[in-house]
């Protein structure tokens, strides 16, 4: 309840789940408001915006209703950005978690694996993987995954090794603890505040790659995606503008929110913390 | 002295960081018999912690050898020493460190009573209050979280958690250094009267002789990671013979002679 | 002697959220120039706050009524230059990236506008004081042991020779050899320089020798005060006896039977 008041004494965190709060409502609403499919055909093509209220951000090449495409966008880049988060964060834990507890050979070997991942850039490795598994929701959720799972495994296992030399753990030693259940029971939930953390930076760059490889036609091709449609918007750049323009806002909102939803949980929770 | 409760001989660990190697213990022999208290004193550095910690099994001796009830301590591993570590507890100095920060004391309770399957499981609720009491708990603090409590109900917690298993001996690492003075004779008392009930041996670990004096059957005195004189409690204070044992009763606070009303209970 | 210090009807309280804890109930104290008192109590009863409040030290949303003058003082004090303190965990208070020696100096350059070679001349001289050895001027917080940090607390809080040192449970964190030795190093530093010296404690064997006065608070008030000797011999409050009845000393008559 106190961490629920200080989020809400802050008008970043504000701003930034009220932001969350309406992309959510249109990736929720979309299938209630726009039934037909954004894909379709809905009128006369490069309708400007703000012409005819049947089309209120106007139409693209092809005569698709951007208003629906924005709508449709939403679902996607929310589910992609968050289905990646979360698979990066379990994924990432569980191995930090691991190479922590093993030490030794085992923790070396899953602390290079981590550097060789962390040395190539994450949106090449994803543009790689989707390039050969084929575009598709899941493969662009792995894809996605793949790249960032080394912030958490990194964090996870700097903190399994300062825990693991509490008292706390010997207590549970004493007691004879199973080492299994020491680690996901007693441990791991203590280690996850600060992986949580970085969930916010995660999610923003997980909606960014997704925008990037539907950019580069690599996004799954029966959604609407805004990197989709940006690129779609392209070759009429200076005729119509704004086909690219009004996705790219979706999309910088968006990534604000997140950041700065994620900016005031943290906050708020450190501040509860250190009045502890 | 019958055949002991506990016996180390030649317990030897080195810790290393880079090129840097510590002696911890340098060969520590030391026995415990069931039901007597032996105190463990020295100073910070001593290789009191690391030696409760070697018995306690948490970490692994370079070399020595340590028997509990006759069995070889050091072979058992696995589901094996899990099961035997009923029979040996711990409390150690800071118990908000030593609990887990998220746990309930009924957690913290319920925990030792499942693991080692005593009492079936619709009984275990019951347990726990009995538990409480035993360490002069009110029942309603089951629910609370630890960090909820105040540093003796935790300490006695702690102790509560200790005697869950019915163990036959209690190491104590610094248990009652932490705690205002009030509340540390309440604790001592307590531990006394466990001790006489349930016949626990306890390892009583401190830097206090004045705290040890009267708490005590036998004191060990350890120094750089060996025992460097053992003897009756009240001998050895008296009489220290080592040097360590010599700068730990001059270091230890004396009151001038009080010539007022007799007020000690 | 003149009066050093003169706190009268002194009430602090804490705030968190909307409720409020009372540390301190109306606390009359005064401390005359060179005098040593200790205050004694256990955990809540708002000995370290006293402490602090003294040294202006508390957080800045306390609630504080009353008084706190320093008569002996032709200014407002300043930490640091007036007030010496003392902290119990002194390897929380050392910056872990500035060798010590520095972190001493500098006590010295911002209260006495020292040059850093003179501050450093200082530290130096302060080391042998405390009795740390010349080569650990250089040394961090880190590489020294519990004791030595403490003596790098003291030798930083004498830095710029203040009136009156206070010490917030500066043993508790130590073994009892380190501790009789901070002790006597405390008490000696005072005699030498003519400090005051108050030093928090829920020891009353470790304030009976190093203090002239015991003020004894329980629950935020002041149970019992008085010359230390008369304290020990002829305690009056219930509570003051049950401390000492509970305080564990060596040369008590000894209790018959272990534990």
């Amino acid at each position: 309840m106190k961490t629920l008041s200080r989020l809400l004494r802050s008008p970043e965190a504000v701003a930034g789940f009220a932001l969350l709060a309406g992309m959510a409502a249109m990736a929720l609403l979309a299938p209630l408001l726009f039934p037909a499919d954004p894909l379709a055909i809905a009128g006369p093509p490069l309708t400007p915006p703000f012409e005819t209220w049947q089309h209120v951000f106007g139409t693209d090449r092809l005569g698709r209703d951007v208003l629906a495409g924005l709508f449709h966008g939403a679902r996607t880049s929310l589910a992609v950005g968050l289905a990646a988060a979360a698979a990066a964060i379990v994924a990432g834990s569980l191995i930090g978690t691991a190479a922590g507890f093993a030490g030794g050979l085992a923790d070396e070997a899953l602390m290079r694996v981590t550097d060789a991942f962390q040395t190539v850039p994450a949106f090449l490795l994803a543009l790689a993987f989707v390039s050969v598994a084929g575009p598709s929701l899941t493969t662009v959720v792995a894809a996605i995954a793949l790249g960032a799972w080394t912030g958490p495994a990194r964090i996870a296992r700097a903190e399994i090794l300062s825990l693991r030399e509490r008292d706390f753990v010997a207590g549970a030693r004493v007691v004879g603890m199973h080492p299994v259940e020491i680690a996901l029971r007693e441990v791991l939930p203590n280690a996850l505040p600060p992986v949580l953390a970085l969930s916010s930076v995660i999610v923003a760059g997980a909606v960014l790659i997704e925008a990037s490889l539907s950019f580069l036609g690599l996004g799954d091709p029966n959604r609407v995606t805004w990197g989709g449609m940006i690129a779609e918007g392209r070759t009429v750049l200076r005729s119509a503008p704004f086909l690219s323009i009004i996705p790219g806002i979706a999309l910088v909102l968006t990534v604000l929110g997140v950041y700065l939803a994620g900016e005031g949980v943290v906050e708020a929770s450190a501040a509860r913390r250190s009045f502890a | 002295m019958k055949s002991p409760l506990l016996s180390a001989t030649g317990l030897q660990k080195t810790f290393r960081r880079g090129e840097n190697r510590f002696a911890a213990l340098a060969g520590v022999d030391l026995e415990i018999a069931a039901g007597e208290t032996l105190a463990l004193v020295g100073p910070s550095g001593s290789g009191k912690s690391t030696l409760a910690r070697v018995l306690m099994r948490l970490i692994e001796p370079d070399a020595g050898a340590l028997r509990f009830a006759g069995e070889n301590l050091l072979a058992l591993t696995g589901s094996r020493l899990r099961a035997i570590r009923s029979r040996f507890q711990m409390v150690f100095q800071d118990p908000l460190a030593a609990f887990n920060p998220r746990a309930t004391v009924e957690r913290v309770l319920y925990d030792p009573l499942r693991i080692h399957r005593i009492a079936g499981r619709g009984e275990r609720p019951q347990r726990i209050g009995a538990l409480l009491e035993r360490v002069g708990l009110a029942d309603t603090l089951r629910g609370r979280r630890i960090h909820e409590i105040s540093g003796g109900q935790r300490q006695r917690v702690a102790i509560a958690r200790a005697i869950a298993t019915g163990p036959e001996l209690v190491v104590l690492d610094e248990a009652v250094s932490a705690l205002d003075v009030s509340v540390r004779a309440e604790i001592m008392a307590l531990l006394a009267c466990l001790q006489r009930e349930q016949n626990i041996a306890y390892l009583f670990i401190s830097h206090d002789l004045a705290l040890v004096r009267d708490t005590a059957h036998r004191v060990a005195v350890i120094d750089q990671g060996r025992i460097v004189e053992t003897g009756e409690a009240k001998r050895l204070i008296a009489a220290p013979a080592s040097a360590m044992g010599k700068a730990l009763v001059a270091a230890a606070m004396k009151l001038p002679r009080r010539n007022g009303p007799e007020f000690l209970p | 002697m003149s009066t050093l210090l003169e706190i009268s009807g002194l009430r602090v309280r804490y705030r968190s959220g909307r409720s409020e804890a009372e540390a301190l109930r109306g606390i009359d104290l005064s401390l005359s120039a060179s005098e040593r008192v200790a205050v004694i109590g256990e955990s809540g009863s708002g000995k370290s706050t006293l402490a602090l409040a003294i040294a202006g030290l508390l957080p800045r949303d306390t609630l504080l009524e009353g008084d706190i003058r320093w008569p002996g003082l032709a200014h407002a004090p300043r930490n640091g230059k007036d007030i010496g303190f003392v902290f119990q965990d002194p390897g929380g208070t050392l910056d872990p990236v500035i060798s010590v020696g520095r972190q001493v100096a500098e006590v010295a350059e911002v209260n006495l506008g020292f040059s850093r070679r003179r501050a450093m001349d200082l530290a130096a001289e302060l080391f042998e004081r405390v009795r740390l050895q010349g080569t650990l001027l250089h040394a961090y917080p880190h590489q020294l042991s519990g004791g030595q940090r403490q003596r790098v607390g003291i030798a930083a809080a004498i830095a710029a020779g203040p009136a009156v040192l206070v010490a917030d449970e500066p043993t508790s964190a130590l073994d009892t050899i380190v501790q009789a030795e901070i002790v006597s190093l405390i008490g000696r530093l005072v005699r030498e320089s003519g400090m005051a010296l108050l030093i928090v404690s829920h020891d009353i064997a470790l304030a009976v020798a190093i203090a002239d006065r015991i003020v004894v608070l329980k629950d935020g008030a002041v149970v019992e005060a008085g010359e230390s000797a008369e304290i020990v011999a002829r305690p009056r409050a219930a509570y003051t006896q049950k401390l000492l009845a509970a305080c564990l000393t060596l040369d008590e008559t000894a209790d018959e039977g272990a534990l």
